[in-house]
């Protein structure tokens, strides 16, 4: 009860956020930053409290923004209804690769690589076949208005992107104290002491893996309807999946709060660097990239693992090969 | 081509046979190699089948640092953090070298680089025939070192059963941070039988590196002979498929093999079942 109660808490405070600022750095800010949390606690539904590492996230990513355009360029849905329809196909795409995947007992690097595999050839699909427009991507035309999901101001989004970051905490808030977050952790220890005491550890994996990516495809359609475009690289390729996992990492996997700590750091620290170099290509990604490496060499289990695990993580560095 | 991949593969498959870790910094490094020959030849002109004897050391003596000095302190003794660690290398280097030489894509001029040779029937380009050969060379030398001196012997050991040869008073982490500097001096070499025929930009290292796990999953996971078939089975493949089916989707085809063959024999069609 005591998640819930903070849960509820972070909601209704970051939802009066745009009604007092109006400043807009502030509220791109924020709408950004909930935004990588919303990614970030994506990846550790699945990477964190399932211990299965994607490489490949912007996969289910990817297909939210697709189905999200081509729901409402070439099918005429309405954008709150492609938001759920993207949802659905997002996890249909995750049940198939977590099946594939858990099926043939995949796990740890080999994982990793076919994600990453699965995202690749997503991406070059959407290169080649004419209904995602190919190399040129696909633009939404600007109709405001709240039946159309294009808000006026920033702070339509926030709620928006506020509203699916609060489902991602609560259902990680469900994984902390269910019945089912007992099995996926159980898996994510031992697997082969969890399938001896009777866990269908396949089948957990892949609710997990579904999870994961609807939440995944959330964040593709928000993307798509803030910035209103989209083609392979941005969908695909491995930018997302990167700012995915190192969120995750660097706030502590497999927490409730880390991924949004992680989220907000990481973006701080960009904007910094933006801020100092200008806009040059790839420096948001060699910050990201420097980042995991230190947090890996000095704090593997994250910002939120600091106070409760100097003890562990001195017993883990000695006993370590 | 099939036989740089080899050799890139190769390289991946000693460091995953011996560290058994998959280093996904191999592409990003492969790229470092690359721009190295690069420079060579712009700056002080020197040929890049000449650089080797330069680029080579130079990618082991990265190889060695990077392990010893990064990746082995970061592992805390678990597999996932070396995949993630390599990981951010791959993600810095690769953007580092974004930064520095823009998303601009370089190739180089030698005189050679336009010579074809006749091959019975088939012409083909002199840079080919001699990356084939190179590359092949470097191979046979690697498997020499691997199964005839005390060196190689060692990493055998330390490969198979590290604690035993730990006790055996082979120096663990000296032979680990060697087999990862080995494996990136085969980079070294790939780059510079490569580039003659090929160019570089700051991603170049990504249309390689799920080449090289495709060769080494195909080749089984650490095997020398398999890696090298595996290699050579792909630059087929690769070929075959982008005649048929064009350029871009020509690509896929090596996914797809990718996908399937870690799904249906995860041990390579040379490996041994575990």
């Amino acid at each position: 009860m005591k998640d819930i109660r903070l849960i509820a808490l972070f909601t209704v405070t970051v939802a009066l956020i745009p009604v007092f600022i109006r400043s807009g750095v502030v509220l791109n800010f924020l709408m950004m930053g909930l935004y990588a949390t919303l990614l970030a606690q994506a990846w550790n539904v699945l990477g964190g409290f399932g211990g299965q590492f994607s490489f490949g996230h912007a996969l289910f990513f990817g297909t939210g923004a697709y189905v999200q355009a081509i729901a409402q360029l070439q099918l005429d849905v309405n954008p709150w209804c492609a938001l759920l329809l993207a949802m659905a196909v997002g996890s249909t795409v995750g049940a198939f690769v977590g099946a594939v995947s858990f099926r043939f007992g995949l796990k740890g690097s080999y994982f990793a690589l076919i994600t990453l595999a699965f995202a690749e050839v997503f991406r070059i699909v959407a290169l080649s076949v004419p209904f995602t427009g190919a190399g040129v991507g696909l633009m939404l035309p600007l109709r405001e208005a709240t039946a159309n999901m294009q808000f006026s101001s920033r702070s339509g989004y926030i709620w928006l992107i506020l509203g699916l970051v609060t489902l991602a905490l609560l259902m990680t808030a469900w994984l902390r104290h269910s019945r089912f977050g007992a099995y996926l952790q159980a898996v994510r220890d031992n697997e082969d002491a969890a399938r001896a005491i009777g866990v269908n550890a396949s089948s957990t994996k892949l609710w997990a893996t579904m999870m994961s990516a609807m939440l995944m495809a959330a964040a593709g359609a928000f993307y798509f309807q803030v910035f209103q475009y989209i083609d392979p690289g941005l969908a695909f390729g491995p930018h997302t999946s990167v700012e995915a996992l190192v969120g995750a990492i660097v706030g502590g996997m497999g927490t409730l709060w880390g991924p949004l700590l992680g989220a907000l750091v990481l973006h701080v620290l960009s904007d910094l660097t933006r801020n100092l170099f200008g806009q040059l290509p790839g420096i948001s990604m060699v910050v990201y990239g420097s980042v995991l490496i230190l947090i890996m060499l000095f704090l593997p289990r994250g910002i939120s693992g600091v106070g409760s695990s100097w003890h562990t993580l001195f017993k883990n560095n000695r006993q370590g090969l | 081509m099939g036989a740089v991949y080899a050799l890139i593969a190769l390289g991946l498959t000693l460091i995953y046979g011996v560290l058994h870790i998959i280093n996904f910094a191999h592409g990003a490094s492969l790229m470092v190699a690359l721009y190295g020959v690069y420079f060579l030849k712009q700056k002080l002109n020197i040929d890049p089948y000449l650089a080797l004897p330069i680029v080579a050391p130079a990618m082991f003596a990265f190889g060695y640092g990077l392990q010893r000095i990064v990746i082995n302190r970061a592992s805390h003794g678990k597999d996932e953090n070396i995949l993630l660690v390599t990981l951010g290398i791959s993600i810095v280097l690769e953007n580092l070298a974004l930064l520095f030489f823009k998303s601009d894509t370089y190739s180089i001029d030698t005189a050679y680089t336009l010579a074809t040779i006749s091959i019975g029937p088939a012409v083909v380009p002199l840079s080919k025939v001699i990356a084939f050969v190179g590359a092949l060379a470097v191979s046979s030398i690697l498997l020499i070192i691997m199964h005839r001196t005390d060196l190689g012997r060692a990493i055998r050991a330390v490969a198979k059963e590290k604690q035993g040869a730990r006790l055996m008073g082979i120096d663990v982490d000296h032979v680990y941070a060697l087999s990862f500097g080995i494996g990136l001096a085969c980079l070294g070499a790939a780059a510079c039988f490569l580039l003659p025929a090929y160019y570089v930009n700051p991603l170049v290292g990504n249309g390689f590196v799920l080449i090289a796990f495709t060769i080494v999953v195909l080749g089984g996971m650490g095997s020398f002979v398999g890696a090298l078939l595996g290699g050579l089975l792909i630059g087929v493949v690769e070929s075959i498929g982008g005649l048929v089916l064009g350029e871009s989707l020509g690509q896929v085809g090596i996914f797809i093999i990718f996908i399937a063959v870690l799904l249906f024999r995860p041990q390579g069609l040379f490996g041994s079942r575990q």
